[in-house]
């Protein structure tokens, strides 16, 4: 029997819970929040960075919308997607099923999670590093990959081969990722799913495209909202590898807003760059979400 | 056992066999990158990248590393990623304490602040951050990048511990409650303590997420005795000075902290692996 009063155990009501966001909420406003809205205001002014900011409405925009370095950069953004989120959502699907469903079946589990460690190594380097790794094995003159086959390419200073080594390289880093968790995501399923399948004679592929597939669903959703948006976000590679360049081969949002605020000082442009960027990625993870969501309820 | 109607005897090994090699193709970078970092420049250019080194050359590694004080940017990194994973899990322990165990009002759309602010794109925050990290004095400071990077992890943190949180069982809490502890201790006695597993994959989530940052610790850390690892050995990627072995052991350099951190953690993250996929 519950006391007549139990409602005094809490006796400060849910007022005080306040307190502790409290820290988070001024660092938040100082740290987030303000800069993000200054961001948007620079957007509609020119400035150098020092002085005062001179209004000039959209005109930031429209400029953007007209200039062809900003569209070129969103499309090797789409091609670092295809890279970055695809290549390895799709890859890493047969790969992680063959290593669940196959490899730890025939050569045990030991063999599935050493291939398993072995296809996440890239994963763990940061990936700055990465590019300095690959900077180096691609060095036209001295790189280890060019002193092996005995060429003499120039992967990624040739203006047609820049964004295709670039994209290898993402699928490199990039591929463990995905394979590790959708075999986490596998663990979950009911292997009597699996057995049921190869009584009735199921072979691999529809094992793998009537079980594998739909029962890692919400796994497929995260790996694919995450490296869309590491795609969509990548810096760090390009201004490693190529800084954007030769010419604007490789140029994508993030280095083109970090260009132009601290390097041509247009800070204004800059903003807008990164203000459509960020719109873009918000935009890009409800639109995940809500996808998500209506796939939950049409299996429940 | 089951039958191996699908793939034949042969071809169960091929299956086996295409796997290997593609292990093998992901691994290559981080075998030649070895070799050749224990090599002199000589050596390289007679035997070529896969010979292996005839003794161990340090002369690459020794002088890069005494030419960038490679010490101290490992210190520098240790430092900054250590006090953001703490911090970090401070303010989402307080955060989630408030809006999973205390439900306070408005808590959905904050969760939706949180969850926002950490997939914006740092482009988006760098200049005005810039520009009031130098109006306060706090550019070139490693107290700049710890306090921003605190506020990131913590968003996400908070975000997840949140729903974790809200599972919390209410027993537990309303006996204490009853029992006339007050918010403060029941926080420190039973909910951390409780929750420590997912701390600890949280706390080195946000401790190597750190590590790996480039992009804001590359345009605050400007001095070099403030640079962290990836900013060092990023900014100095393609030097005229470094020569073929250099270079290899530049990146040998970063290679081998992130991999000890892999090594060491490797229990705990693939424990948390799925948690760190909601990033």
């Amino acid at each position: 029997m519950a006391p007549p009063d139990a409602g005094a155990a809490r006796p400060r009501g849910r007022g005080g819970y306040w307190l502790y966001l409290l820290p988070s909420l001024v660092l938040f406003l100082a740290i987030i929040v303000v800069p993000f809205l200054m961001n948007v205001a620079t957007s509609f002014t020119r400035w150098s960075g020092v002085g005062t900011p001179t209004w000039i409405g959209l005109d930031n925009y429209t400029k953007l919308f007209r200039d062809e370095r900003f569209w070129a950069s969103f499309q090797h953004n789409v091609a670092l997607i295809v890279a970055m989120a695809v290549v390895p959502t799709i890859a890493g699907l047969v790969l992680a099923a063959a290593l669940f469903d196959y490899i730890a079946k025939r050569f045990g589990a030991r063999t599935a999670s050493a291939l398993r460690a072995a296809f996440y190594l890239p994963q763990v380097l940061p990936v700055a590093v990465a590019g300095v790794v690959w900077g180096w094995m691609l060095h036209p003159s001295y790189g280890a990959v060019n002193q092996i086959f005995g060429l003499k390419v120039n992967w990624l200073g040739d203006p047609d081969l820049a964004l295709a080594t670039v994209m290898a390289i993402m699928v490199w880093f990039q591929l463990g990722y995905p394979v590790v968790i959708f075999m986490a995501g596998l663990q979950r399923v009911d292997p009597s799913l699996y057995e049921a399948a190869e009584i009735d004679g199921a072979s691999w592929w529809r094992r793998f495209w009537h079980i594998t597939i739909p029962q890692i669903r919400p796994e497929i959703f995260v790996v694919l909202l995450t490296c869309t948006i590491a795609a969509l976000k990548v810096f760090g590679p390009i201004f490693v590898l190529t800084r954007g360049g030769p010419g604007s081969a490789t140029m994508v949002p993030s280095y083109f807003s970090y260009l132009n605020f601290f390097q041509k000082v247009n800070v204004g442009y800059g903003s807008a760059i990164a203000t459509v960027l960020a719109l873009i990625i918000v935009v890009v993870t409800f639109l995940f979400l809500r996808v998500q969501d209506r796939d939950q309820e049409r299996d429940s | 056992m089951t039958s191996d109607r699908h793939f034949g005897q042969p071809g169960r090994w091929a299956v086996l066999a295409a796997l290997v090699v593609l292990a093998v193709v992901m691994l290559v970078p981080f075998a030649i990158v070895t070799l050749n970092a224990f090599k002199s420049p000589a050596e390289y250019s007679s035997g070529g990248p896969l010979s292996l080194p005839q003794g161990l050359y340090l002369d690459g590694i020794v002088t890069f590393w005494q030419r960038v004080d490679f010490g101290l940017k490992l210190w520098n990194s240790l430092l900054i990623s250590g006090v953001v994973a703490v911090a970090a899990v401070l303010l989402s322990v307080l955060n989630a304490y408030a809006l999973g165990v205390g439900r306070v009002r408005g808590r959905l759309w904050l969760l939706v602040l949180f969850l926002v602010a950490n997939t914006l794109p740092q482009e988006a925050l760098v200049y005005p951050l810039y520009y009031l990290a130098k109006q306060v004095g706090l550019y070139d400071s490693k107290l700049a990048v710890m306090l921003i990077f605190t506020v990131i992890q913590g968003a996400f943190g908070t975000y997840l511990l949140s729903s974790v949180l809200g599972q919390f069982p209410r027993g537990i809490l309303e006996a204490a409650e009853i029992d006339g502890a007050s918010r403060w201790r029941i926080l420190w006695g039973i909910v951390v303590p409780v929750s420590r597993p997912t701390l600890t994959v949280l706390l080195i989530f946000f401790f190597i997420w750190t590590w790996n940052e480039f992009f804001l610790p590359m345009v605050f850390l400007i001095s070099n005795d403030n640079q962290t690892v990836p900013v060092a050995l990023g900014v100095l990627q393609g030097e005229k000075m470094m020569d073929a072995t250099m270079s290899s052991a530049s990146a040998l350099l970063g290679i081998v902290p992130a991999v000890a951190f892999f090594l060491i953690f490797q229990r705990t993250l693939t424990r948390g692996i799925t948690v760190g996929a909601i990033k």
